[in-house]
């Protein structure tokens, strides 16, 4: 087969020698155990201080674009120390706040009894961000774990949103336990069409992911625009790029009473990262996967069509995606506009690092995201701060989650430099 | 007369292994001195600090008797120092004279590379010394013998004076290796001295003046040739007697269990590798297929365990006819594989070991069924084969990237071993790996004969081929050109066909074409 | 064994031969019994041939009788088909795709301006002048690449590079210290990607993404901060198009080619010294050694780390050059988002023209064409919507990579951090 192997056949021949006298001491001395909680702190450090270090970054560009820091400065250096120290309590109080609620409203509201919708709106509201960046954010994982990097997430989120759209409000009359599961199967079916065709070039042309995705997610976006302002538009919405709402049937039902507006979309992430866990990590087919994303050379030994598993992996991914794209419009949105996807499928790309791309640990780090960015537009509507904060500090975390040699240098932590292993096996351009 | 060189008390600690510990070396203006040792000896890293790759943790380095610190190749270059390394340091893509005077450029003005000057100095240097090279050639479409001379090029139009060849040998054949050491005898007669590294014994006792053997980083003796004989050389070497050659089994041959007819196969670049060859393999006997590196032995395998797809020709594999095998077709009739790049193809680096000796055969069971994998199945699958096969460190959950050379080839061992095999296809089982680890792993294929399993043992080690085979076939530029039984041939004879004696015959067209079919390398 | 050979290659092209054939005639059909479908005998196409506006090298109108021409082209397109299905265009197929592909770009515009007119001068220049960015990311991308360093990155450096380059040109008044700026801060972000990726060897696609990330984030927020409410920190004076004595003159080819903004004549001049400085200098040969086989490098005296270091940010220094073209070199303010993907699609240049400057300019021409293609005829009202015209440039770019990658081959150690032991 062409461009199977490299264009030399010389074998890649390992350095025995002191590597593997070492590795022979290394076997006969016993490990010196540690006790679970130094453990479980090994396996969060990075992780936990990439967070904070994100965050510290974060407030650092608050300080320096903050005008009322300038003019402290101005007046002397203490109400310049003072003015930075305002500036990061005002914006994280509000961040806070708005992710997590008013801690006073929420003991209030457990006294009296009265409220409680209120008190705890702003978490649930985090919750409601939780499920897309979870499912985005596994779609990435399961992505990686096969060796793919799929960029294309935000189209395919796009693409999983609008046929989700367009089925939910195209059939009329269907009993809700028929079309709601309906329309999300079809936006997740989209998705992965979206997914499929990266894949699938990938597989039969060697040409890469990276840019074939980004440019499917360009062409899902003028796709969505003609859509919404053509064929699907709403009507009397005067060419505003916007969808008729999907009909009541094809919607996802809500798990609390108004005001909180959280969705069981969110259950069906937490279950569907449960499901994915255990097919990567249970089931042969998983292996499979991570066989091929690990080893294309090695997944051809063992038997697997290193072809297929490629664009089984792409296109999972974009089923991924294209199921978080119908549950935001189905739980969240009721219809298609061009403001769908806020940027999931690239943040969910940190994201999924951030969890070592393991489905359960997305769990965790979606939540993270979430609280980030529901606590941010509270920032934003609270001190202006725009949005977009929140996308610096996640690629700041990105970066000190891929390159953990920073976080050791700067918090001087002791640590064997094996355990950086490498996070992603993402292949150049070559195909190789 | 001072040494040209001299090494005193060389001292080198890796994290948790005392590489070189007080190495002590002389060489004299004019010898070729050999420095034999096992893989992981430490010979490299003595190399390496004296070309400028490693800093020593103490010692001295004197070069015409006065003492230098060398911290980079730059140093080791300007102090006369050059190195032909084992795997060449040559750019395929650029040509000679690029090669060449990269990093000592000729140049115009402002920078302009001036290739003629350089080119005419290869050309004279090449006169000067026997090296003839097309200067203006691209070094990915020469051969491995021309590319060395390259390499020995590179060093003499930077006046080295100390030479250092890591393994020379390794990729020629024993007539090119004869040629090979000509040209060093000629470089030293002309004022030039030579240190090469080798666990060759036959080398060593052949063109040497001089003998250093290193074990576990110490020197633990001196000799010269005429002192000393191969028996003796690898008890030094390994620091106990050595076995060399295994017992071997009188066994009633059976079946064929692997037979190809007229196969054709390519390679990545889509040239033809394999030109039409036929041979069968019989139960409870080893096939060894000798021959250089790169004459289509690598395709061979890769074809009939069918991790390549052949061009044309059958398979015959128990028996059945195929156009083309997939590997787990392969694996399901018996059959197992040792892949000659292990690393790339035979083991997941970033996954345990327990993960790695499922490798083939996880979605059956014992280890999946119904698709969900049975872990404990695994566990127990992992901890009986790391018992059985002397693997180190015996963690199961250790991954594989962790673990040595030798015990990576032990992984794959013991996993395509541990099946009950009536085929075993093994590429360069025992490539680079220390004397222990090739004795178990020869110990292992005879034992699997003996118990009536077919192997076609692809080598281009010689010895190994000698050691283990029943009958020998000699691949070159892709046709079988020698068969016969071991004991009624020679090394010397297999030699002659290795470098293409025969060929003639065989294959009238296979010369003339080889040149065309370089030229799409690359 | 030579016949063999033969054998094997014309197997294999057989199948491709066959697909082109198909395509070409199906293209040819759809020329004939699509395009030409609506025109009675009357119809005429008009090309404009000069630029609005030009006084200087005047052209006359082309006028094409549209049933005719498309009758033509597209039986030349079916008969090269069938030509191709059934003998093959053997070694000459690269000619005949390119032809046949102007040939069908023709057949489209004298189909989408029938009764209309279309201004292909235009439609020239600006197909130069959108070559531009993406050409510059290519050459970025290159630098960057032959020294061993992938640089994804190139996309959020011309962003970044965009925003500064309109921050200082609108503080400052000044173009020129709008463009250094810009280029000074591109260079700054591939300085944190050859450090991320040289230093803490993490893997290179993530550290471009990163830096894409960081980029987006930084411009949208200083955008929605600042750049929305105060006007006077976004509008830039732009570079103006400069006119070549003499060569201006020349009808057609004048306005196309040689009144130009400098951008047009930076891209040109960048493109002859790095052809001539990576195969003919020492520093060319050194920073492609470096990108083949660091470690040959590195035994003969060679700093891999600083030469990589070094090609990355000029690297970033070209992409910034390429930002600055989208605020100062065209709209004279900073939009967010406003490289719409051009980065990534100078990398599918870089490839399309294997690493090699000249050839991805030639590419980068094309995909600018395929811009300038899809604004041109949204003008039009085409009975295409614009929408769909819109993304040619993306379809074109998978296309283009689809048909390209597996042939040529890019420096053997991108992407490869290295590691000296």
């Amino acid at each position: 087969m062409a461009n199977q192997t490299p264009p030399n056949n010389q074998p890649t021949e390992e350095k025995t020698g002191t590597v593997e006298i070492f590795m022979e001491e290394l076997g006969r001395k016993p490990e010196r155990r540690q006790s679970w909680l130094g453990r479980f702190w090994t396996s969060i450090q990075i992780p936990f201080l990439a967070i904070l270090s994100g965050l510290l970054l974060g407030s650092v560009i608050i300080i320096l674009t903050s005008a009322n820091v300038y003019s402290g400065f101005r007046d002397g250096f203490l109400p310049g120390i003072k003015a930075i120290g305002n500036a990061i309590v005002g914006a994280y109080t509000p961040l806070f706040a708005g992710a997590f609620g008013s801690p006073s409203r929420i003991i209030e509201a457990l006294r009296t009894g009265e409220r409680i919708g209120r008190a705890f709106k702003p978490f649930t509201q985090s919750l409601v961000e939780t499920t897309p960046y979870l499912l985005s954010g596994l779609a990435m994982a399961l992505g990686f774990r096969a060796g793919v990097f799929n960029v294309g997430g935000e189209g395919q989120i796009y693409i999983g949103a609008v046929v989700a759209t367009y089925v939910g409000l195209s059939f009329t009359g269907l009993p809700q336990a028929i079309h709601m599961p309906f329309a999300m199967l079809a936006g997740l079916l989209g998705g992965a069409l979206w997914g499929f065709i990266p894949g699938w070039l990938k597989a039969k042309t060697g040409s890469h992911e990276v840019i074939n995705t980004i440019m499917m997610n360009y062409i899902a976006l003028r796709l969505i625009e003609y859509l919404l302002t053509g064929p699907m538009t709403r009507t009397g919405s005067g060419g505003m790029p916007i969808s008729n709402t999907v009909e009541p049937s094809a919607r996802i039902p809500m798990m609390f009473d108004p005001p909180i507006t959280l969705h069981w979309g969110f259950v069906l992430s937490i279950v569907v990262a449960i499901l994915v866990w255990f097919m990567l990590f249970k089931t042969t087919w998983g292996f499979n996967l991570q066989i091929a994303g690990a080893n294309k050379y090695a997944a051809k030994y063992a038997g697997l069509n290193i072809n297929l598993w490629t664009v089984m992996g792409m296109t999972l991914s974009g089923a991924l995606a294209g199921l978080c794209g119908s549950t935001q419009v189905l739980g969240v949105t009721y219809s298609m506009g061009l403001g769908v996807s806020a940027g999931y499928g690239f943040d969910s790309i940190a994201l999924a690092l951030l969890a070592n791309n393991n489905p359960l640990g997305c769990i965790l780090s979606a939540l993270l995201f979430g609280l980030l960015r529901t606590g941010s537009r509270t920032m934003m509507s609270n001190t202006g701060i725009p949005l977009d904060i929140v996308s610096i500090i996640q690629a700041f975390i990105l970066m000190f989650i891929a390159a953990p040699a920073i976080i050791r240098t700067v918090y001087r932590l002791k640590g064997p430099k094996e355990s950086d292993k490498q996070l992603v096996n993402v292949s150049n351009w070559g195909g190789n | 007369m001072t040494p040209v060189l001299e090494l005193k008390g060389i001292t080198k600690q890796f994290p948790g292994v005392l590489a070189n510990d007080h190495i002590d070396l002389v060489l004299n203006k004019g010898e070729i001195l050999a420095l034999l040792g096992e893989n992981g000896a430490g010979k490299s890293t003595l190399m390496n600090i004296l070309y400028g790759l490693y800093h020593p943790d103490q010692g001295k380095i004197l070069i015409n008797g006065e003492e230098k610190t060398i911290k980079g190749p730059m140093d080791a270059i300007h102090e006369g120092i050059g190195m032909v390394h084992q795997h060449f340091m040559l750019i395929p893509v650029f040509s000679v004279t690029e090669n060449v005077m990269l990093g000592e450029e000729s140049v115009k003005i402002a920078g302009i590379l001036d290739k003629e000057t350089a080119a005419d100095r290869i050309r004279t240097i090449g006169e000067q010394f026997g090296l003839s090279v097309d200067p203006n050639a691209i070094v990915g479409d020469l051969p491995v013998g021309v590319q060395q001379r390259v390499e020995i090029i590179k060093l003499l139009y930077r006046n080295a004076n100390i030479l250092i060849f890591d393994e020379p040998t390794a990729v020629l054949t024993p007539q090119e290796a004869d040629d090979l050491f000509k040209i060093m005898r000629s470089l030293v007669e002309q004022g030039k001295s030579i240190i090469f590294i080798t666990h060759k014994l036959r080398e060593v006792l052949e063109y040497a003046d001089r003998i250093m053997v290193i074990q576990r980083g110490r020197v633990v003796g001196e000799t010269i040739p005429a002192e000393a004989d191969q028996e003796k050389l690898a008890e030094m070497m390994v620091g106990r007697a050595v076995d060399l050659i295994p017992d071997k089994l009188e066994v009633e041959t059976g079946d064929i269990v692997l037979e190809v007819k007229n196969l054709v196969v390519a390679d990545s670049t889509n040239k033809v590798t394999v030109h039409g060859i036929n041979f069968a393999l019989r139960a409870g006997e080893i096939l060894g297929v000798a021959g250089v590196q790169g004459n289509g032995q690598t395709e061979l395998g890769e074809a009939v365990t069918g991790m390549r797809e052949p061009e044309s020709g059958t398979i015959q594999h128990m028996g059945v006819d195929y156009q083309k095998i997939q590997p787990r077709q392969f694996v399901e009739n018996h059959s197992a594989h040792i892949p000659e790049d292990r690393r790339r193809d035979g083991l997941i680096l970033s996954f345990t070991v327990e993960d790695n000796l499922m490798l083939c055969t996880y979605y059956k069971p014992p280890f999946s069924n119904n698709g969900i994998i049975n872990r404990d199945a695994v566990h127990e699958n992992a901890v009986s084969l790391i018992e059985a096969f002397d693997i180190r460190p015996p963690e199961k959950l250790n991954l594989v990237q962790n673990l040595s050379g030798g015990n990576q080839q032990k992984v794959i061992v013991a996993r395509e071993l541990s099946r009950k095999n009536k085929l075993i296809v093994a590429s360069q089982p025992t490539r680079g790996l220390d004397v222990g680890s090739i004795e178990y792993i020869h110990n292992q294929l005879l034992k699997a004969r003996n118990e009536g399993c077919g192997i076609l043992l692809i080598s281009s080690e010689l010895d190994e081929i000698f050691e283990l085979s029943d009958r020998i076939l000699v691949m070159y530029k892709g046709t079988i050109t020698f068969e016969t039984d071991t004991h009624e041939t020679t090394k010397s004879e297999v030699g002659l066909y290795m470098a293409g004696a025969g060929a003639q015959h065989a294959v009238p067209e296979a010369n003339p074409s080889m040149n065309d079919e370089v030229k799409t390398y690359g | 064994m030579a016949r063999q050979m033969k054998d094997l290659s014309v197997r294999r092209s057989d199948t491709r031969k066959l697909i082109l054939g198909l395509i070409s005639i199906g293209l040819g059909l759809l020329v004939i019994l699509v395009f030409n479908r609506p025109f009675s005998s009357s119809t005429v196409s008009t090309f404009l041939m000069t630029p609005g506006g030009y006084t200087e090298g005047v052209m006359d109108d082309i006028l094409v009788p549209a049933r005719m021409s498309l009758w033509i082209s597209g039986g030349i397109m079916i008969l090269a088909g069938l030509y191709h299905l059934f003998v093959g265009f053997g070694k000459k197929e690269t000619t005949f795709l390119i032809l046949f592909s102007i040939l069908f770009v023709f057949s489209f515009l004298v189909y989408v301006s029938a009764d209309k007119r279309i201004n292909i001068a235009s439609l020239f220049s600006s197909a130069l002048s959108m070559a531009v960015p993406i050409t510059l990311g290519a050459f970025s991308g290159i630098l960057c690449e032959r020294s061993g360093v992938v640089n994804i990155a190139i996309e959020g450096m011309m962003l970044m590079g965009a925003m500064v380059g309109s921050i200082v040109g609108s503080v400052t008044g000044s173009i020129w210290l709008g463009l250094i700026a810009a280029m000074l801060s591109s260079a700054l972000l591939a300085l944190v990607h050859a450090w991320l990726s040289i230093k803490y060897k993490i893997n290179q696609i993530i550290s471009g993404t990163v830096i894409n990330i960081f980029s987006t984030g930084m411009t949208s927020f200083i955008s929605s901060m600042f750049l929305q409410n105060i006007q006077s920190l976004n509008k830039t004076p732009r570079f103006p198009n400069v006119s070549i004595p003499l060569l201006s003159k020349i009808p057609f080819f004048g306005p196309v080619l040689f009144s130009n903004s400098l951008f047009v004549y930076g891209m040109i001049l960048l493109l002859v010294v790095l052809q001539f400085a990576l195969f003919r200098t020492r520093w060319g040969l050194r920073l492609r050694s470096v990108g083949e086989h660091p470690k040959a490098a590195d035994t003969l005296g060679i700093n891999v780390y600083r030469t990589r270091y070094m090609a990355v940010i000029l690297g970033g220094l070209v992409a910034g050059f390429g930002g600055a073209y989208f605020s100062l070199g065209s709209v004279g303010r900073f939009d967010e988002g406003m490289t719409a993907g051009k980065g990534f699609i100078g990398l599918a240049a870089m490839i399309f023209g294997g690493w090699i400057p000249f050839k991805a300019m030639l590419a980068g021409i094309l995909f600018g064409f395929a811009d300038a293609l899809a604004s041109s005829v949204s003008i039009l009202r085409s009975p295409i919507p614009g929408q769909f015209i819109n993304m040619l440039p993306y379809i074109v770019t998978i296309v283009v990579l689809a048909g390209v990658v597996g042939s040529g081959s890019g420096p053997a150690a991108a992407g490869t951090p290295y590691d000296k032991e």
